[in-house]
């Protein structure tokens, strides 16, 4: 349906040398993620909950991982860890060998929703990363136009985010992150509240301009689908506590698109998950239930 | 009471609207050019829309003009026949006479005096109330410990009216002028300053986490993310503070002053000059009403963003 118009915008990105650079001089061979030993609790003594518990992650550059698991599993949790708006309560977690203390543009955030600035327009919203690394505004503004021709907006950067619709949104929202140019990209259910159809498409769009970039995604989902689909790595964590209890190797040929979703190995590697979620789940309920 | 409902009405968060009439979700190259291929046809869909709005608003602005214009027949009538039951229009002038009154007051120059020194105290009090709520506003917003300082001191003060702080203010400030002018400071403070808190605590925190994503520090947090977000909350307060502005200066004017729009409408009272009455008070709305206008006029580039386009 649509294979001419991917090849067109397969063209449209490669026309930007100066991106292409840039973002391998600078991502290239960073990204590595390494957790270990990490608890995150929450609440105070006495009422304390444990979101994740005894996480041990290494993610190598360039790899785009996925972190599956039910809702309330703690694979936000972990994210945001990552991110650095969440700290463990016990473990190291580092990027690129650096301890994480606090958020940073080395690491740009992709959210479910909702997370762009409605008062300043879209060129504005993805020149807003260049300009707080200290671009200038002429630079910032090159930088922004070339992030939303990357994800085809450029004919809307000067729209407000609340006329565009929620798809257009988020594509204006991976820009904006890949903007400062992130070693890691973490995105946090990014396609979450958009329709089926609109997903799919995104998800292809997202594998295309990863293409280009081929930095470090940490991409949290409960859709086993989207997990296949997208990673090199599924890692499954379970609920309560979250804890990792699978990591699994995705050996599908690149580029995809998706006629891969009917595949025999699509098949097989989805009904692998679906198995380990659905053991972990009744087991997460059990516990559980005695408990309570 | 009537200011926290707008506040909430001009919040940023009710206002998502998505879903234009534009391509929609089409893949990524097709989005650049879909809006060329469709700016003709949305070009007269617009100019029809725009037509049709127009029609509907200078009919709904002729109804109220007629509204008025009754009103004014009303008076008319009730003072001509000297209406008298329980509301006694015996000694209230007639329209035409309030009018002639109005002639020979536009052609002194007394008249632009007492404006001129009303809209001066109005200006000063204003601006000082401006700057200072919205700072103290923010502050508040942002700092638990800012907010259990200053909070008691609102709550206790705002109930009390400007009259009540005129003994008070003539005993403790240098000059008369300075009395009037604290007065009508304090009535457009509390406005201000609750409205910018009520904004600053609406603040998205995912838009806070998404800037800091994005290397943004505190200030920048604060110019990009906190104020843009209070601003539709914070206009509302200016033009509320505008309108008690009005209410507190009268106020101080009535009782002290020799000239202002107050004064001239109270002195008109004791030297029996009825129509002059008339002529304050409906100056006195005049220039209330378009002072709110002018501040939703001068603040609304600062609200295009929203969907309503910051319209007033």
């Amino acid at each position: 349906m649509n294979s001419t118009l991917v090849n067109d915008s397969r063209l449209a990105v490669l026309d930007h040398s100066r991106l292409k650079s840039k973002s391998i001089r600078d991502v290239e061979g960073r990204g590595r993620i390494l957790v270990s030993g990490v608890d995150i609790e929450f609440g105070h003594k006495g009422a304390r909950t444990v979101a994740v518990g005894q996480a041990n992650l290494e993610i190598h550059s360039g790899e785009f991982v996925c972190l599956l698991g039910p809702s309330g599993c703690g694979k936000s949790t972990l994210l945001n860890a990552i991110a650095g708006f969440v700290t463990p309560t016990r473990g190291q977690l580092s990027v690129d060998g650096k301890a994480v203390t606090e958020p940073g543009p080395d690491r740009g955030m992709v959210f479910q929703q909702h997370s762009l600035f409605p008062w300043k327009s879209v060129h504005d919203n993805v020149a807003f990363g260049p300009l707080m690394a200290g671009a200038s505004r002429p630079e910032a503004g090159s930088v922004a136009r070339t992030f939303l021709s990357l994800v085809g907006l450029a004919a809307f950067a000067d729209a407000y985010p609340t006329t565009l619709s929620g798809g257009m949104q988020q594509r204006v929202g991976i820009a904006r992150a890949l903007a400062n140019y992130p070693s890691v990209l973490l995105m946090d259910e990014p396609f979450g509240a958009l329709d089926a159809q609109t997903r799919i498409m995104m998800q292809e769009n997202l594998l295309e301009i990863w293409r280009e970039f081929r930095n470090t995604v940490v991409f949290v989902t409960h859709d086993i689908d989207e997990a296949v689909f997208l990673s090199d790595r599924i890692v499954v964590m379970s609920a309560s506590p979250g804890r990792i209890i699978a990591d699994i190797k995705v050996d599908l040929p690149r580029p995809r698109d998706q006629s891969l979703l009917t595949s025999p190995e699509f098949m097989m590697l989805k009904r692998q998950c679906l198995e380990l979620i659905r053991e972990q789940t009744l087991a997460a309920f059990k516990q559980q239930n005695q408990a309570g | 009471m009537n200011m926290k409902v707008s506040a909430v009405v001009a919040d940023p968060v009710s206002t998502e609207v998505t879903e234009p009439c534009q391509s929609g979700d089409t893949p990524t190259v097709s989005a650049p050019l879909a809006p060329a291929a469709q700016h003709a046809e949305q070009d007269a869909h617009a100019r029809i829309a725009a037509r049709h709005a127009l029609m509907e608003k200078s009919r709904r602005y002729l109804v109220r003009v007629a509204a008025l214009i009754m009103a004014v027949a009303l008076w008319h009538l009730a003072s001509t026949y000297d209406f008298n039951l329980f509301v006694n229009f015996e000694h209230v002038p007639e329209p035409a006479l309030v009018g002639q009154a109005l002639m020979a007051e536009l052609s002194g120059s007394e008249f632009y005096l007492h404006i001129a020194h009303s809209l001066q105290r109005i200006a000063i009090a204003y601006g000082l109330a401006v700057v200072l709520g919205v700072t103290l506003g923010v502050l508040m917003g942002r700092s638990k410990w800012a907010e259990d300082i200053i909070l008691p001191y609102i709550e206790l003060l705002r109930p009390i009216p400007a009259v009540a702080w005129i003994p008070l203010a003539i005993l403790m400030l240098p000059s008369e002028q300075s009395s009037i002018v604290f007065i009508t400071f304090l009535g457009a403070l509390f406005p201000v300053v609750l409205n910018t808190v009520h904004g600053v605590e609406q603040t998205s925190g995912v838009l806070v986490r998404a800037a800091r994503c994005l290397g943004a520090n505190n200030r920048s947090i604060l110019w990009h993310v906190i104020i843009p977000g209070a601003m539709p909350s914070i206009v509302t307060g200016l033009a509320v503070g505008m309108g008690v502005a009005w209410f507190s200066l009268l106020a101080g004017e009535i009782i002290s002053g020799q000239y202002g729009i107050g004064y001239f409408t109270w002195t008109s009272y004791t030297l029996i000059q009825y129509p002059q009455i008339i002529i304050g008070m409906l100056t006195i709305g005049l220039l209330g009403t378009l002072s709110t206008l002018l501040v939703r006029k001068v603040c609304s580039p600062l609200l295009r963003w929203q969907p309503t386009g910051g319209r007033v």
